[in-house]
C-alpha cells in the first residue's frame, strides 16, 4: 500500500494562512510509533500549521491516540521523523508549547484539590523550579478559567464539579502554559448534551482566539463546523486528509445508502485517491448485516 | 504536664514527636495523592534490616537505616517506572526481605532480644537519644524545605504522571525524590512512632483531613495539624498510661479520624437540607449569558429568570427572588424553569 496520504496535500487545508515554514507547528515524515519496538501507526506524514483545526477521526484501535501520544512524546517513537516547532522532537526542551488535554472521565479524586490549583499546574513549566507563581502568572491561570467558563468555579474542590466542567477544567490547565497548540483527546466523549454545548462555545471562543488545535475524536458530531481539515486514521496509517468539504464529499461517496451511524468514521482506507471517489467498490465490502 | 518537660526523656521524645508530626503528614499527602498509601510500611519493613545490621556491626542504628531505606525506595520507585506487571510482586520481594533479614540479623547481636526488636517495631519513648535527636532535626528539616519547595512540582506528578510527562516535567526524578523522602520520614519517625507503626502517621492524619478541606492546600494545613496533635498527644499520654508511644499516637489519630468523619458526616446531613439547587440550564453562567450579574454577600449571583443562581459544585444554587430586576422578575416563588434569553 502506498504511504500517499492524500491527494489533498498540495493544497494547503487551511485558506487563512500562508504555508511559510515558520508556520509549521507540527511536522512528521514517514513516522512510526507504537510501544518498544512494535509499531502500532506506520508511514505517517503530516503537516499541521498554525491556524488550523484538524480534527484526527478514526474507529477505537486505529492507532488515532497512538498519533497523538507519538506527538506529544508519550510513547515510543519507532521511525521516521517527528519535527515541532522547527526542532527535532527529541531535542524540543520546551514540551509546554505543546497544550496536552488528556480524555479523562473524572480527575483523580484521592485528595481533594481546587480547579485553580489544578490550573495552576499547567503554569508549572513556564515557572521556574523553586519558585511558586507570580501575579502574572496568577492573572493567567485566572484567564484560563475565564475563557472555559469556569471563573466563579476556582475555588470549588474539582471532584465535585461535573464530567464536562472538568473537562474544561483540563482544557484551562493546558491554556494556562500558553501553548503554541492544543492537542485534545476526545473532548466531547463522554460529556452529556448541555454540556457539549458549553464545551462548543469554549471551542469557539478559542478559534476566535487562533489557537491551533488537534481535536483527536471518534465522531465529528458538533465539532465539524468548527473545523478547518480532517485527517482520518485507521488500521494504523493516514487514509484521508483533506478540508470538511472534500471530507463531505468522499463521505458521501462511501455512505450515501448506509445505514450505520458511526459514518465518520468508516471511511474505507484500502483504496488510495479516496476524494476521486473510486469508493463504490468498496461499499459492499464494508457494509454490516 | 509541667512533671513530662521537666523529665529528660519525656522532653526528647516530645520533641522528636514534634518533627514527626509536622513532616510525616507532608510527605503522606502525597503518598496518599499517588494511591501509595502503603509504601511507608514496606519501606519501615527495610528500615529494620538497617537497624539490625547497625546493632551486629556497633555503627549508629538511625544512618544504616536510612541507607537501608533510601536505597530501597530508589530501587522501588525504578521498577515502578519500568511498568512490569509483576511490579507489585517485586516490592512484596524487597519488603520481606527486609523484615526477615532484620528479624534474623538482629538476633546475632549482643542485645538482641525480642524486647529490644519491639522498641523499634513500635516505638518507645525510652529510646531517644541526644545524639539522634540532632539527627532527626537536621533530617525533618530537609525533608519539610525539600518537600515545600518541590510541592507544586510533586503536586502536578502525582495529580497526573502522563500530562506532567508530556509537558516535560522530569517525573521519575521528582517520584525518586518523593521514595527518599518517604523512606526518611520513616527513619526520623522510627524512635517514637516504631517501623511498622510509621506508615499509619503519614496517611491516617491526612484521612482525616480529607473529609474537611476543600482544597488542596488546607488538606495539607489540616493533615500536619492532625498529624501534630497525634504525635505529640501520644508520646505525652504514653508516659502516665505507660504505654508504647508508636501504637498511642497511631490510637489517638485513629480516633480523630473517627471522630472527625462522625462530625463531617453529620454536618453534611445538615448541610444538603438547607440547601436549594436551582433548575438545570444549559449554560454556564459568566460574563457573556446575558443574565446580570449581582453581590449577594461574599459572592456573585447571577439573575435568572427574577432568581438568584449562585455557583456551588457542579451545580446552581437557587438564591432566592432577586427585586431590583422587577422586569425580568417571575411570580412563583418556586424555582423557575427558565431558559436562556
Amino acid at each position: 500500500m502506498s504511504t500517499e496520504t492524500t491527494p489533498t496535500t498540495p493544497t494547503t487545508p487551511s485558506p487563512s494562512t500562508p504555508g511559510t515554514a515558520g508556520d509549521v507547528v507540527i511536522d512528521l515524515h514517514d513516522a512510526a510509533f507504537g510501544y518498544g519496538e512494535r509499531a502500532v501507526l506506520t508511514d505517517a506524514t503530516l503537516t499541521i500549521r498554525r491556524g488550523e483545526i484538524v480534527a484526527v477521526v478514526g474507529p477505537n484501535g486505529s492507532g488515532k491516540s497512538t498519533l497523538m501520544k507519538g506527538i506529544l512524546g508519550l510513547n515510543d517513537h519507532v521511525s521516521g521523523t517527528v519535527t515541532l516547532f522547527g526542532v527535532p522532537s527529541q531535542d524540543l526542551r520546551d514540551r509546554a508549547r505543546l497544550g496536552y488535554v488528556p480524555q479523562r472521565h473524572t480527575l483523580s479524586t484521592s485528595v481533594r484539590a481546587t480547579a485553580e490549583e489544578i490550573v495552576s499546574t499547567g503554569r508549572l513549566p513556564r515557572i521556574n523550579w523553586l519558585g511558586r507563581l507570580r501575579a502574572t502568572d496568577r492573572q493567567i491561570v485566572a484567564r484560563a478559567l475565564d475563557v472555559v467558563g469556569l471563573a466563579d468555579r476556582a475555588a470549588t474542590e474539582v471532584s465535585t464539579l461535573s464530567g464536562g466542567q472538568q473537562r474544561r477544567v483540563l482544557i484551562a490547565r493546558a491554556l494556562a502554559g500558553q501553548p503554541d497548540v492544543l492537542i485534545m483527546d476526545e473532548p466531547t466523549a463522554g460529556v452529556d448534551a448541555a454540556n457539549q454545548h458549553v464545551l462548543a462555545d469554549v471551542l469557539d471562543r478559542l478559534v476566535e482566539r487562533d489557537v491551533t488545535m488537534v481535536i483527536v475524536t471518534h465522531e465529528l458530531g458538533a465539532l465539524e463546523r468548527l473545523l478547518t481539515r480532517i485527517v482520518v486514521v485507521d488500521g494504523g496509517r493516514i487514509r484521508f486528509d483533506g478540508t470538511p468539504a472534500e471530507y463531505t464529499a468522499a463521505r458521501d461517496d462511501v455512505h450515501h445508502d448506509h445505514d450505520s451511524h458511526h459514518h465518520d468514521i468508516e471511511l474505507d482506507g484500502h483504496h488510495d485517491g479516496l476524494a476521486r471517489g473510486p469508493l463504490d467498490t468498496t461499499r459492499t465490502d464494508r457494509r454490516r448485516p | 504536664m509541667i512533671d513530662l518537660l521537666t523529665v529528660d526523656f519525656m522532653q526528647r521524645a516530645l520533641i522528636a514527636a514534634l518533627l514527626v508530626g509536622t513532616v510525616a503528614p507532608m510527605v503522606g499527602i502525597f503518598l496518599v495523592q499517588r494511591r501509595l498509601s502503603l509504601i511507608g510500611d514496606g519501606m519501615g519493613h527495610v528500615a529494620l534490616a538497617g537497624v539490625a545490621i547497625g546493632l551486629v556491626s556497633g555503627t549508629a542504628p538511625v544512618l544504616t537505616a536510612l541507607i537501608a531505606a533510601v536505597v530501597a525506595a530508589v530501587v522501588i520507585e525504578l521498577l515502578r517506572a519500568k511498568g512490569r506487571t509483576n511490579g507489585d510482586v517485586a516490592l512484596a520481594v524487597i519488603f520481606y526481605g527486609g523484615i526477615a533479614g532484620g528479624v534474623v540479623i538482629i538476633s546475632k547481636s549482643p542485645d538482641g532480644t525480642p524486647a529490644n526488636l519491639m522498641k523499634y517495631l513500635f516505638g518507645s519513648i525510652l529510646t531517644t537519644q541526644r545524639g539522634d535527636l540532632y539527627v532527626f532535626a537536621g533530617l525533618a528539616l530537609v525533608i519539610a524545605v525539600t518537600t515545600w519547595a518541590l510541592r507544586p512540582r510533586l503536586f502536578a506528578v502525582a495529580n497526573d504522571e502522563e500530562y506532567a510527562r508530556a509537558v516535560g516535567i522530569p517525573v521519575l526524578p521528582l517520584n525518586i525524590v518523593l521514595a527518599v523522602l518517604t523512606a526518611t520520614t520513616v527513619v526520623v519517625a522510627m524512635r517514637v512512632v516504631g517501623l511498622l507503626l510509621i506508615s499509619a502517621l503519614m496517611i491516617v492524619p491526612n484521612a482525616a483531613s480529607q473529609l474537611v478541606a476543600r482544597s488542596f492546600s488546607g488538606g495539607l494545613r489540616w493533615a500536619i495539624g492532625f498529624g501534630l496533635v497525634s504525635s505529640v498527644g501520644g508520646v505525652a499520654l504514653s508516659y502516665p498510661l505507660n504505654t508504647p508511644s508508636g501504637g498511642t499516637i497511631v490510637l489517638l489519630a485513629v480516633g480523630l479520624f473517627v471522630v472527625t468523619a462522625v462530625v463531617t458526616g453529620v454536618l453534611a446531613r445538615v448541610g444538603t437540607r438547607r440547601h436549594d439547587v436551582a433548575e438545570t440550564h444549559a449554560h454556564e453562567h459568566g460574563t457573556l449569558c446575558g443574565h446580570p450579574a449581582v453581590t449577594h454577600g461574599d459572592h456573585v449571583d447571577y439573575v435568572h429568570d427574577g432568581h438568584l443562581h449562585a455557583a456551588h459544585e457542579g451545580h446552581y444554587d437557587e438564591h432566592g427572588v432577586h427585586h431590583d430586576h422587577p422586569a425580568e422578575a417571575d411570580t412563583t416563588p418556586a424555582p423557575t424553569t427558565g431558559s436562556r434569553p
